[in-house]
């Protein structure tokens, strides 16, 4: 068990790494709910402007990742460091399960429910906040999930361009052709993306509405 | 011509003056002219599609009419913010629409709180409202979907009554009812409008619910009101889409209008 061993043996730079991908992760997420889900609530109500929106997020989606990272590279400030290159990419890549769950969330509230709150004088804002958003909370909520678990593995592909995370064993094992090394990034890497599918689905259920 | 005779100063409580409704090429309501006093009970009767609900959504402006006005008080009901328009108007639909993540305590009470009455008066209000729908006051913490489709539609009549409205607008709350429960609610409906005498508007396609919860029944076919008849006139009208009805429901129609508790 070589691996274990290495891990061992580099547990501060694993630890490390793996603080290094949870930040890539983390603020990638958060950027890509700031954006996916008011961007959701949009287009779920403005029925002309979802599919023009759900093309784009799609599209960005069928970038090749690596592909991706070389694009962005000749941005102003963003260029300058790896880690803002490979949050911008990452939240990009993000954006279509956020924002098409948002927007099947809210389009699967029944409309009678709805359409019953306007009738008693809700305003558009009390609609959303109290009755659309609390029973669509599970569907986003599946939608980051399913964007974290992406993100968690793409990540260790911005090692590629210097960003840190994970990715940088896999890499350094790739070329040292030390399989060792490569599963030191890997497994925690998996292990990070199985907590998390388990921490969002955990969450999901709590906030299900009844 | 209805409209003709009335003078016009009288303010109803709800009034259309020659209304129109069309949406995406169909024409759903042509020119409906129709009162509603203070008090009554407005039964607006009719199939599928004859235009009911339309004209129902009309007066706490979920639909706006293509032409003519509704005036709600003896102003148009565009005068009103329609927020606080809707507010001061009960709305009850089919298996009352209540809100699935709520208890029944915040279901009833939302418009009180949005309204920012204290905790304390929306709880007693609740309970009060609770005992007037007949639920007992446990039913309070349980969520819709744990209540019979009867208990939901009494919630959803004591949420619409919460703020106490003048105005209740009901589309078909009990068309989803087996039987002996619409019996039950009929019933409780008619002892519950002797004590409020709120004005309603109810809209079904139920003869018999018309006749005997109806002070006037406004039988609509196609977008058009054909008729406005009291209970008694209606069984006996040589009106033809009156007299339709009247054949389709058969004998002992005399009966439905036995408002007693048998």
């Amino acid at each position: 068990m070589n691996v274990f061993r290495f891990i061992l043996q580099n547990r501060s730079q694993v630890l490390e790494l793996t603080g290094e991908h949870l930040w890539l992760v983390g603020l990638s997420t958060l950027f890509a709910m700031l954006i996916g889900i008011p961007l959701g609530i949009v287009i779920a109500h403005r029925p002309r402007l979802n599919k023009p929106v759900l093309a784009g997020a799609n599209i960005i989606q069928t970038i090749p990742s690596l592909a991706l990272f070389g694009f962005l590279l000749p941005l102003p400030w963003l260029g300058e460091r790896a880690d803002r290159l490979a949050i911008l990419a990452l939240t990009l890549y993000a954006l279509l399960p956020i924002i098409r769950n948002t927007y099947t969330g809210i389009r699967g509230v029944d409309p009678a429910v709805v359409e019953a709150g306007r009738g008693m004088g809700l305003t558009e804002g009390q609609l959303l906040f109290q009755v659309e958003l609390p029973l669509a909370v599970s569907v986003i909520l599946s939608g980051v999930r399913v964007a974290v678990v992406i993100s968690i593995g793409l990540a260790t592909i911005a090692a590629a361009i210097g960003a840190g995370g994970l990715g940088e064993f896999i890499f350094r094992g790739l070329a040292m052709v030390d399989n060792s090394v490569i599963l030191a990034g890997a497994i925690p890497a998996a292990v990070l993306a199985l907590s998390a599918d388990t921490g969002v689905g955990w969450l999901e259920r709590r906030l299900r509405a009844r | 011509m209805l409209g003709l005779m009335l003078p016009p100063e009288a303010s109803a409580a709800i009034e259309f003056r020659d209304v129109s409704y069309s949406a995406g090429g169909t024409q759903i309501l042509s020119g409906l002219t129709l009162k509603v006093e203070r008090g009554e009970t407005l039964v607006l009767l009719g199939r599928s599609g004859s235009g009911k609900t339309t004209s129902l959504k009309l007066v706490n402006r979920l639909l706006s009419p293509t032409s003519g006005e509704v005036r709600v008080n003896g102003l148009p009901n565009t005068a009103f913010d329609v927020i606080r328009l809707r507010r001061s108007i009960g709305y009850v639909i089919q298996d009352g629409g209540l809100f699935p993540h709520f208890t029944v305590e915040r279901n009833i009470g939302l418009v009180p709180k949005i309204e920012g009455w204290p905790e304390e008066r929306i709880r007693t209000r609740v309970t009060e409202l609770l005992r007037i729908v007949g639920l007992p006051t446990e039913m309070a913490v349980r969520y819709p979907r744990q209540l019979s489709g009867g208990q939901r539609q009494r919630v959803g009549v004591a949420r619409a009554l919460a703020a106490d409205p003048e105005i209740l607008l009901m589309d078909e709350p009990f068309g989803a009812l087996d039987p002996l429960t619409r019996d039950e609610l009929q019933r409780e409906f008619l002892s519950l409008q002797q004590r409020l005498h709120k004005t309603v508007m109810f809209v079904t396609h139920d003869l018999r619910e018309a006749l005997r919860l109806g002070s006037r029944i406004a039988l609509m076919e196609a977008g058009r009101l054909v008729t406005v008849l009291a209970p008694r006139e209606f069984l006996r009208s040589a009106d033809p889409w009156a007299a339709a009805y009247v054949r389709a429901f058969g004998d002992g129609l005399e009966s439905s209008m036995n408002r007693g508790t048998l």
